[in-house]
């Protein structure tokens, strides 16, 4: 059985449909990369799960669950303390993501003290103990700063021995390198890569570099207008993808082959054919909604 | 070390603030109409009369020379002897102060704890109904001046339904066992809760007439950077964490929210303590600002001098302690 499973889920801005009837599956320690333009509603798809979507979107349809749960028909304090136990986000912008007028160490703890009823010290010794995992040096002293005595890589490290912490199912890793220095990038994915082999946690990795994707990902959800395009293995994408917006859309990664071809756009043929089926698979629902 | 310079700075900047301030009340006093003299003539008295009397004053010499003299005076701790009671200004002035004291006090107390609660509960039920009352609450308690809530209250609580003392600072009947003048703070410490309560019952109205416009920019200063600092990433990140919203309230935003309101606060809470002037003469408060009135009436130079310079050592003491809690909150300052 999968750990997250997400059944035709529909999301909304007033009118303006986000998320269009979107499935997906992820298997315990599955590695499963959501990727698709900005805008294409990965992020909410994240923040739909983890139960943080802004106040103006609405969910109008559609299942999330773990576990075989359903998330909507918690109540929403045993919803938040199901996902805080099971699930960890890895956040974009690790410089705003901690608290600047806490302490690290209290920030990493807190979620084993409060919400998983482990004893401060215990807590503090774990968190060391991942500290030295995510290859901070000094633990205890790091554990005494606060977040501006910190560069970015350094905290990026922080909040994910923090997403670890609590040995979670699920990580779900919004561009948790986007922010960040180019050369950090690296290690940081190394890191995440490493983290997750080692923990075992089923990781969705939302992200819109297929580079990122091939080396970290073992499946991927392409995702456009909010709408799911395909549903395959990242082998499968890289060598035949089955849509012909992913096609589109691996041709326009630059390689490192050809360092001075130009950039390759997405077709606008393709747009166009794409946003063709949304608007065809938008009818169909409407339709599908005055029947009934 | 960071903090010490800024003491260091903030004392000289002080400093100079009391020295403009000597210069300028100094003279705007004798400058306008009205002198101390004319008050005490008797009816029908010469011009021999009023040469002594200028003499006796030390107002027959020129002004710059009445500076100095003054200024020589403050700086051995005198401050001169008021014209209508023949005291030194500065036991008269530090006899009211701890009065005016414990009411800016006790209304700042007021204040944060009204604001505060207003602003943590329109965060928790923002977008909702109880934030819209609060907002409109916040409008009415703004537009509406210190000293008016005063005398709404004294129709209020002092004459349609008499639940609180309208005059005074304390029944004169009772017997004061005080060897301060810091009668609500000395009546906690000798257990006298008789007395604590009789003065909280006279100071209950004026100290909330004060405190509400106060109140209101605290609810809305405050609310508004909640609502900010709960959108921010560490906000969302506690809540994916498991934290209830009054949690991530508390402890995520509020420590972030409470800075800039505070320096607001500061700047405030001397706008309050310029309020008890009238607020005191509303309610016949025995305290610094009563004081001040009387002593403008009857032409009382040195007093008036006296209490303005007090009011200026107040104002920026206040900011200076507003400045150093500042660096205290702020991690960020504290160490850099």
């Amino acid at each position: 059985m999968s750990f997250l499973e997400l059944k035709n889920l529909n999301a909304r801005v007033g009118p303006l449909p986000i998320l269009r009837d979107v499935s997906l599956q992820v298997a315990p320690g599955e590695v499963r990369a959501l990727v698709g333009e900005s805008g294409a509603g990965k992020s909410m798809i994240g923040k739909a799960i983890l139960g943080t979507l802004p106040d103006a979107i609405r969910i109008t349809g559609g299942e999330i669950l773990l576990e075989g749960e359903d998330l909507q028909a918690m109540s929403p304090k045993a919803r938040r303390r199901l996902i805080g136990a099971k699930v960890a986000l890895i956040p974009q912008d690790p410089l705003t993501a901690l608290n600047p007028a806490r302490r690290v160490g209290p920030q990493i703890c807190d979620r084993l003290v409060d919400i998983l009823g482990w004893g401060r010290r215990e807590a503090e010794a774990r968190v060391i103990e991942l500290l030295h995992e995510v290859h901070i040096p000094a633990p205890e002293r790091v554990m005494r700063a606060y977040p501006h005595e910190l560069s970015g890589g350094m905290r990026q490290r922080i909040l994910i021995a923090s997403a670890f912490a609590a040995e979670p199912q699920l990580i779900i890793a919004d561009e948790p390198t986007t922010a960040l220095d180019v050369t950090v990038q690296k290690q940081i994915l190394r890191l995440i890569r490493d983290m997750q082999a080692r923990h075992g946690t089923a990781l969705l990795f939302v992200t819109h570099d297929l580079g990122v994707v091939s080396k970290l990902c073992q499946s991927m959800t392409v995702l456009f207008g909010g709408k799911v395009l395909e549903d395959t293995s990242v082998d499968q994408f890289f060598s035949a993808p089955d849509h012909a917006y992913s096609a589109a859309l691996l041709a326009a990664t630059p390689k490192y082959t050809d360092p001075g071809g130009s950039l390759m756009p997405v077709p606008e043929a393709t747009i166009h054919a794409v946003e063709a089926e949304i608007a065809a698979h938008d009818l169909a629902h409407q339709i599908e909604t005055v029947r009934q | 070390m960071t903090l010490i310079r800024i003491i260091l700075k903030r004392l000289l900047s002080m400093s100079i603030t009391l020295i403009g301030v000597a210069v300028i009340v100094f003279f705007i006093i004798r400058i306008v109409p009205g002198n101390p003299i004319a008050m005490m003539l008797p009816p029908g008295a010469g011009e021999e009369d009023i040469a002594r009397l200028k003499a006796l004053y030390g107002f027959d010499k020129t002004l710059p020379e009445q500076f100095l003299i003054w200024v020589r005076g403050i700086l051995g701790g005198d401050f001169g002897t008021s014209i209508t009671s023949r005291q030194p200004v500065m036991s008269l002035v530090l006899g009211r102060l701890p009065a005016t004291l414990e009411l800016s006090i006790m209304a700042l107390v007021m204040a944060v704890m009204i604001g505060g609660t207003l602003a943590l509960i329109g965060t928790r039920q923002r977008g909702g109904k109880a934030e819209a009352l609060i907002d409109v609450t916040n409008g009415v308690s703004l537009s509406v001046p210190d000293f008016l809530w005063g005398l709404l209250f004294i129709l209020l609580f002092g004459v349609l339904w008499p639940v609180f003392h309208i005059s005074g600072r304390v029944s004169p009947a009772l017997d004061l066992p005080f060897v301060t003048n810091f009668y609500l703070f000395e009546s906690l410490l000798r257990l006298r809760f008789d007395i604590w309560l009789d003065l909280v019952s006279h100071m209950f109205m004026p100290a909330l007439a004060l405190a509400i416009p106060l109140a209101a920019i605290i609810a809305q200063l405050l609310k508004q950077s909640l609502k900010e600092t709960m959108h921010l990433d560490y906000a969302t990140l506690a809540r994916t964490k498991g934290y209830s919203e009054n949690h991530v309230i508390l402890r995520e935003a509020l420590p972030n929210a409470i800075l800039p309101t505070l320096t607001l606060v500061g700047v405030q809470f001397t706008f309050l303590i310029g309020g008890t002037v009238i607020i005191e003469r509303l309610f016949s408060y025995e305290g610094l600002g009563n004081m001040a009135i009387d002593a403008v009436i009857n032409r009382d130079l040195p007093l008036i001098q006296g209490i303005v310079i007090l009011f200026a050592v107040i104002f920026t003491t206040v900011n200076l302690l507003v400045d150093l809690t500042y660096a205290l909150l702020n991690p960020r300052l504290r160490h850099g």
